[in-house]
């Protein structure tokens, strides 16, 4: 049973599971962004494995579909030498009616020793957490609208490549942010971290007022989120999550909040233009912007490697 | 050799013996390179790669990614970054290091080694040597050759202007 | 059979007693209040000194799971855990499974209850055939067979003309209508609207979900004159305007649950499917205004809003969870806290589970009416004897209903309740006794 201490930290305050950045002491993240440095150079090595995690079994399982969040976490399990088992529980047996926590302990019967989670529903970790052997340790790689820590730490450790210390950074967060896991994740980190201000950039259908209280500036005018910015993070447009009209158009969206050259014009001349990806050209970015100098969009995508091999070295190595 | 119980190390003393004993590694090795183990290690061969007069830069590795200890004492903060500034296939390589004792950090750094390409051999050159070995490695040259029970840990320290000292602890 | 329950604390809400002294029952009625005389030789007498004598719980809204739930809950168990609640006297919801839209079917469960002789059941009626809020239901036939009132339970009703036409043909009977007021549209999310739920990435219900339907509903009651029970009002919105429709004489009542009258959106915690309820449990403004609502009569009863659900429709992510919690067995001890923190009189605080969900029921339950929620000679012997101070913590494998999941467990809550039941009668019959354990 959940006690009311943070399901994520053991009782040294070390991470076991990594189910949200929320509650996560600031030293807890810095240690993580400091150890997937290390990892980096590993990958520009000839040999590009270490032995951490070898002889263990990690199983990703994905209740919804990501080709390249789940590549990106079988190469990095791969890295430190884990096996991986990757499973496709829409056509499998939960399909066929298996409950969820069923599901789980027959996995648990195999000997995994880590999952790693995405789910439709938030808050699905925590009750895999709550029910997986003790020594199993769960990685959330998104859950519903919740939270995807690993992208906001591999978007933390980006920010910090270009722009070096959080304090002074103002950051603008652009698009549907209510929908979003991403979002609601790097708000958490950032504001844990210290930046100076976090903007949230979008129509009220999709900037709700009640985001304010976690730390944020609501903007529902773009060139007032973008102004003097100097990270921007663009959003997806996600229209598999949207129900019964929030948008007229993806195009009447683009021409207010789209980021073209002369928006981006108004941030700090060395802003640098983030996304979690993938992009969609001409909805919530232009080409010219995507392709351009601000754009560190493929850098994130190396560093989401490391940061994910740093996240699962760190938490193989905490007893529960 | 008797447990010596009260310590009374010179590192600065020690220093200059071991800057002689890796002159004399280098004379018989005059292309080989000095790769110092984090973090003691490295500092050492900052110093002796200065005061050698040698060319380029020394290396430095860490045994974090290939501790044979990580399920039980699990991702430690800080372990320190590889950094090679030369290739390491058929290189010779000289590993420096401040405290020798049961040979795993070694037996690590041979393997970190081994990520990057295969030398054409690998020497060791300590400061101290503790014995207690578990392992089946010995230093081409150590400074001092000391006895100290398990409880007690040796490190190296250095201060802002750069002397050596020696700490002893007891680990409990 | 010729009771005597002696010593204790006689409360009765309704005439203001209050007094320690004697309770005479025969032939499951009250004979004597306060003091007994002599001649009166019980069969058996139950020492009830240090304990408070009150007229047995009456609870507006609990959910049987029969027919059809059987996986959640049966009528024995059911029935068995209200009387251990103290509860002799519960309105049941219509939507089993089938609902209960036909005579013999309202028939089939009193009957059964009847036999269990553990509760007095008050089925509500379907409002529509159902529940599908299309065509409106016989529902002289269902009062004839023992329905006290008409109910969509949680499916809302989205025609509003349908709607009309049923709060008119109820009104020309008399007949009360039950309703939640929760707009189809805007109630589809799974926690109330806030931080929590945004932060949390739950999809939220506004409270403009309840205003919506209560401005719809109280329209419709002027226009028709309809009798309207609201049930589990949940804002502090919601309570404001309940309260200028009832100073403008509308006809209408309202009750809340035990949980939206202890608990906050706060309380979900990590995602604690325990929480997962309807009405979704909203913020601290709202829990305050719902207090004071009780205390001043503008909510006229608290309900344990009484849901088994199975471990395996709990043990899901909590937008999947089937929202409902365990309920009977807490009413009293949860309707003790609120009275303490509020500093009423304890017949203050049980006037509000047994003589005003009564006066709810009114002439629905008939001849009842005049002692059911009462403790009053000649009046039917249904009551509840229980230790107001021994503290409790709430246990699943100590419930005695089939469904075992609560907020307010100890090891989720961390906290005990107050108000122990001992003993309770029905019709003078022994319905539950506490084992000396």
């Amino acid at each position: 049973m959940f006690s009311r201490r943070n399901p994520q930290l053991n009782r040294h305050g070390e991470l076991i599971h990594l189910l949200s950045i929320e509650g996560l002491p600031k030293a807890v993240l810095t240690q993580i962004l400091d150890t997937a440095g290390t990892f980096l150079s590993v990958n520009d090595r000839d040999v590009k494995k270490v032995p951490l995690l070898r002889g263990k079994s990690v199983f990703n399982l994905f209740f919804e579909n990501s080709t390249r969040t789940r590549t990106t976490f079988e190469i990095a399990a791969k890295r430190l030498s884990a096996d991986v088992i990757n499973l496709d529980i829409a056509r499998s047996s939960t399909a066929k009616g298996e409950s969820l926590l069923d599901t789980i302990a027959n996995l648990s019967a195999m000997h995994a020793d880590m999952f790693v989670v995405r789910h439709g529903e938030s808050g699905a970790p925590y009750l895999i957490a709550q029910h997986c052997a003790p020594h199993v340790h769960v990685i959330n790689a998104g859950d519903g609208r919740h939270a995807h820590p690993t992208q906001a730490l591999l978007d933390m450790y980006t920010i910090r490549h270009f722009k070096g210390d959080f304090a002074s950074l103002r950051v603008a967060i652009v698009g549907d942010i209510v929908h979003s896991r991403v979002a609601r994740s790097d708000i958490h980190a950032l504001t844990t971290l210290g930046v100076a201000e976090i903007r949230a950039v979008g129509p009220k259908t999709l900037v709700p007022a009640d985001l304010a209280p976690m730390g944020v500036r609501v903007c529902h005018d773009m060139a007032d989120g973008i102004r003097d910015a100097d990270v921007i993070i663009m959003l997806r447009l996600q229209n598999e999550r949207m129900s019964g009209a929030m948008l007229p158009s993806a195009g009447e969206f683009f021409k207010h909040f789209g980021l073209t050259a002369d928006k981006l014009a108004l941030a700090h001349p060395e802003a640098i233009v983030m996304h979690p990806g993938p992009i969609n050209r001409g909805v919530e970015i232009d080409s010219t912007v995507a392709d351009g100098v601000h754009s560190v969009i493929l850098p994130q995508v190396t560093f989401g490697i490391a940061v994910r091999m740093a996240v699962m070295s760190t938490i193989a190595g905490n007893e529960a | 050799m008797s447990p010596i119980r009260s310590l009374n190390l010179d590192a600065e003393a020690l220093y200059t013996a071991l800057r002689q004993g890796v002159r004399g590694l280098l004379a018989a090795a005059p292309d080989a390179v000095l790769v110092g183990i984090w973090s003691g290690g490295a500092w050492l061969a900052a110093r002796l790669h200065a005061d050698l007069g040698l060319a380029g830069e020394p290396g430095v590795i860490s045994s974090a990614l290939h501790r044979d200890d990580f399920s039980e004492r699990g991702m430690a903060a800080g372990g320190g970054t590889t950094k090679l500034p030369f290739a390491i296939e058929g290189q010779r390589i000289f590993l420096i290091d401040d405290v020798l004792y049961t040979g795993r950090t070694i037996r690590a750094a041979i393997n970190e080694l081994y990520d990057f390409g295969r030398p054409a051999s690998v020497g060791l050159a300590v400061l101290v040597d503790r014995g207690g070995r578990e392992l089946p490695i010995e230093p081409a040259y150590a400074a001092a050759r000391i006895a100290l029970a398990p409880a007690q840990r040796l490190s190296l320290a250095r201060a802002e202007d750069g002397r050596f000292s020696f700490a002893v602890e007891s680990v409990d | 059979m010729k009771l005597l329950v002696k010593g204790g604390r006689l409360i009765d809400p309704a005439s203001g007693l209050d007094r320690i002294g004697d309770l005479a029952i025969a032939a499951g009625r009250v004979v004597a209040l306060g003091e007994v005389s002599r001649d009166f030789t019980p069969e058996r007498t139950i020492n009830a000194s240090g304990q408070v004598v009150a007229p047995g719980l009456v609870d507006l809204a609990a959910r049987l799971r029969e027919p059809g739930y059987e996986h959640e809950g049966m009528l024995e168990s059911e029935l068995a855990a209200a009387a251990a609640g103290g509860v002799t006297s519960l309105v049941c919801l219509p939507d089993t499974d089938p609902p209960l839209d036909e005579p013999g079917l309202v028939e089939m469960l009193k009957f059964r209850a009847r036999k269990l002789s553990r509760c007095r059941l008050f089925p509500l009626g379907a409002l529509t055939r159902g529940l599908a809020g299309e065509t409106l239901t016989e529902m002289a036939e269902l009062t004839e067979a023992g329905c006290v009132g008409f109910s969509q339970a949680d499916a809302p009703m989205v025609n509003t003309l349908t709607l009309q036409r049923a709060l008119q043909y109820a009104a020309t009977f008399g007949f009360t209508v039950w309703l939640r007021p929760q707009d189809a549209w805007l109630g589809g999310g799974v926690a109330a609207s806030g931080a929590v739920a945004t932060r949390l990435g739950l999809s939220g219900v506004p409270v403009a979900a309840e205003t919506v339907a209560l401005h719809t509903l109280f329209e419709l009651v002027r226009s028709t004159g309809a009798r309207v029970h609201l049930c589990r009002l949940s804002s502090a919105a919601g309570v404001e305007l309940l309260r200028q429709a009832k100073a403008e004489g509308l006809p209408v009542t309202a009750d809340v649950s035990i949980n939206s009258l202890h608990l906050t959106d706060v309380d979900v915690g990590f995602f604690n499917a325990a929480m997962r309820v309807t009405p979704p449990l909203r913020q601290q403004r709202d829990r305050d205004a719902l207090q004071a609502a009780l205390v001043d009569g503008t909510i006229d009863a608290l309900v344990s809003d009484h849901t088994p659900v199975s471990s395996d429709e709990k043990t899901l992510p909590f937008g999947e969870a089937t929202p409902g919690a365990t309920g009977l067995e807490l009413l009293l001890g949860l309707a003790l806290s609120w009275g303490q923190q509020r500093k009423l009189t304890l017949a203050q605080t049980l006037a509000r589970i047994t003589s005003e969900p009564v006066r709810v029921l009114g002439a629905a339950i008939g001849p009842l009416a005049s002692s059911a929620g009462r403790l009053v000679v000649g009046g039917v012997a249904d009551v509840c004897i229980f230790e107001p101070e021994v503290r409790w913590a709430v246990r699943a494998d100590a419930l005695v209903s089939q469904g075992k999941h609560t907020p307010f467990a100890f090891d989720i809550s961390g906290f005990e309740l107050a108000g122990r039941v001992q003993t309770t009668l029905v019709a003078g019959g022994l319905a539950f006794e506490r084992s000396a354990a």
